[in-house]
C-alpha cells in the first residue's frame, strides 16, 4: 500500500513539475475519439483538421460558443464547446466551457435590452438596463424613443418589476413605475408647443429564457401623463423585444 | 525501519509538493491529511481561471459610403457600429451614420424656393437591427492564403432626424464580412432605409439606398 502511495507521489511530482514548464497556456488534452478544427467560429466552416484522443491542444481565444485553439503542430483552427467539453485541463479536470445556462439566468444581476412596439398609435423604440434586486424584484431604467404621425416623444423611465418565477425559463412579470414624457409636434403642424409631463405606469407581461445569455420578452403597459391641460391623457402601449443578462 | 524511511520519504516528497504549489491530486491530499506537515505550505494552489480565455464577441467599427435620399440627392455617408454576437449565426447590431443632403429637383429648378433650411438637411440616423450570417464561407487569394468570410442579412427598425423630424425608420441591408484576421474585418454592405415623409407634397415611403466600405475590431 505504502509502496502503491509512494509510486503515484512520484508520478505526480514529475506531472507537476511538467506542468510547470508548460507555463500559464491553456492547454487540453483531447478525451474524445477527435475534435474536429473548422477553419472558422461556425458549423458552415470547413473541417481541415482532426485532434485525435490524446493530443494536446492549447486554447487561444472564444467567439459565441467556439473556441479558436492551436493543435500540436502550430494549426489554428475553430472548435464548438461542446466538443472542448470532452477534454481535459492539465489537473485532471474536464474542461468547463462557460455556456450560459438556465441557472445562471435565474441568478442574474444586470440585465440590458432592446425593444420595439405600438405606444398609442406611434412606433416607439426602447432600450433598457435592469438591476435584480432580489430573486423577484427587479429595478429598471429604460429610454424610449416614440415617432408618431403628428409628433414625436421621448420618454425616460423607472419602474420596479415583480417576476413570478424567475428561476423557470418562462415567467410572467407586473411592473409598476414612473418617468417623464417630452413630445415635440411634427414640424409640419402649426402652432404648437413643445411640452415635458410626468407621468405614471402600470403593466404586465411575460418573459422567456431562450439560449446562452439572451432573453425574450413582451409587455402590455397602460400611461398616465400628467398633463397641463384639464385631463390627464391614458396612453396604451405594446411591445416586444430581447435583453442580455451578465 | 522500514517504515520510518517511508514516512519520512512521504512527509519530504509532500513537502516539495506543497511548495510547488501544484499538486492536485485527490489520493495525495486523502493521504496527507492525516499526518501533519513538517513544513507550513505558504504557496496558494495554482487555480485556473477559466476567465483567462479571450472572449471576442463584440465587433465595433466604422464605415463610409455613398447614400442616394430620395429626392435629395446622393452624398457620402459616414458612421460607426457597435455589434455582439450572440451565436454564430445571429447578432445585433447599433449603428449610427451621417451625411449631407442636397437640393431637390423643384429647388434647383425655381430657383429661388428652399424647402429646408441648412441644418435641416442634415441626415442623422440610429438603427438597432437584428443580423444573420446566411452563408459562411471562404475566400481564396492566389495560392496560400485563405480568409474566412460571410454573408449576412440585416433588418431593424431605428429613428432618423431630417427635414426637422424625428423618423421612424425601417432598414435592410446585405453586407459581406471578410476577415482578413482573427479579430479584424472588412466589411461592404448595401442598406435601404425607409421612412414615411410628406414634406414634397403628399405622403410617401422614402427608399434611402446606400452602399458602405467599412472595418471593424473584435473584442
Amino acid at each position: 500500500m505504502r509502496q502503491l502511495t509512494l509510486l503515484i507521489l512520484l508520478c505526480q511530482l514529475l506531472y507537476v513539475s511538467a506542468a510547470q514548464a508548460r507555463g500559464e497556456r491553456r492547454e487540453l488534452t483531447v478525451q474524445d475519439p477527435y475534435i474536429e478544427m473548422h477553419t472558422g467560429p461556425g458549423r458552415g466552416y470547413p473541417i481541415f483538421y482532426v485532434a485525435e484522443r490524446g493530443e494536446s491542444i492549447v486554447v487561444l481565444r472564444r467567439r459565441t460558443d467556439w473556441y479558436q485553439v492551436q493543435g500540436p503542430r502550430g494549426e489554428e483552427g475553430w472548435a464548438e464547446s461542446e466538443q472542448l467539453e470532452r477534454t481535459l485541463e492539465i489537473d485532471g479536470e474536464e474542461f468547463e466551457a462557460q455556456r450560459s445556462t438556465l441557472e445562471d439566468y435565474a441568478g442574474r444581476r444586470w440585465e440590458a435590452g432592446v425593444s420595439y412596439g405600438d405606444f398609442g398609435g406611434a412606433n416607439i423604440i426602447s432600450t433598457f438596463g435592469a438591476f435584480n434586486l432580489s430573486g423577484n424584484l427587479s429595478l429598471e431604467l429604460s429610454l424610449s424613443q416614440a415617432l408618431g404621425r403628428y409628433s414625436d416623444s421621448t420618454m425616460t423611465n423607472l419602474n420596479l418589476v415583480h417576476s413570478m418565477f424567475p428561476e423557470r425559463r418562462a415567467s410572467p412579470y407586473f411592473t409598476l413605475g414612473t418617468g417623464a414624457i417630452h413630445t415635440e409636434p411634427k414640424a409640419t403642424l402649426i402652432a404648437t408647443v413643445d411640452r415635458t409631463d410626468s407621468l405614471a405606469h402600470a403593466g404586465f407581461g411575460v418573459r422567456t429564457y431562450l439560449t446562452r445569455r439572451f432573453v425574450f420578452r413582451a409587455e402590455y403597459k397602460t400611461y398616465v401623463v400628467f398633463t397641463s391641460r384639464d385631463d390627464n391623457e391614458e396612453i396604451r402601449e405594446w411591445k416586444a423585444g430581447f435583453s442580455f443578462f451578465f | 525501519m522500514e517504515s520510518r524511511f517511508l514516512v519520512l520519504l512521504l512527509t519530504l516528497a509532500f513537502g516539495v509538493m506543497s511548495l510547488t504549489g501544484c499538486g492536485r491530486n485527490r489520493v495525495i491530499d486523502e493521504t496527507a491529511a492525516n499526518e501533519p506537515p513538517v513544513i507550513e505550505p505558504e504557496i496558494d494552489r495554482r487555480a485556473i481561471d477559466p476567465a483567462k480565455i479571450d472572449t471576442e464577441d463584440f465587433e465595433v467599427g466604422i464605415f463610409m459610403g455613398q447614400m442616394s435620399v430620395e429626392d435629395f440627392g446622393v452624398d457620402n455617408v459616414y458612421g460607426g457600429t457597435l455589434a455582439y454576437h450572440i451565436t454564430e449565426g445571429f447578432f445585433v447590431e447599433l449603428g449610427v451614420g451621417q451625411t449631407q443632403t442636397g437640393l431637390t429637383s423643384f429647388e434647383r429648378l425655381s430657383g429661388a424656393a428652399q424647402l429646408l433650411t441648412e441644418d435641416q438637411r442634415e441626415y442623422t440616423y440610429y438603427d438597432l437591427s437584428l443580423g444573420y450570417n446566411i452563408f459562411p464561407g471562404e475566400s481564396f487569394i492566389g495560392k496560400n492564403r485563405a480568409m474566412n468570410t460571410a454573408v449576412y442579412l440585416i433588418g431593424g427598425v431605428g429613428s432618423t432626424t431630417f427635414a426637422g423630424d424625428d423618423r421612424f425608420t425601417l432598414n435592410i441591408g446585405l453586407g459581406l464580412r471578410l476577415m482578413p484576421l482573427d479579430w479584424f474585418a472588412i466589411h461592404a454592405d448595401v442598406k435601404d432605409h425607409l421612412f414615411d415623409i410628406d414634406i414634397l407634397g403628399e405622403d410617401k415611403t422614402a427608399h434611402n439606398l446606400s452602399a458602405h466600405l467599412g472595418i471593424t475590431f473584435f473584442f
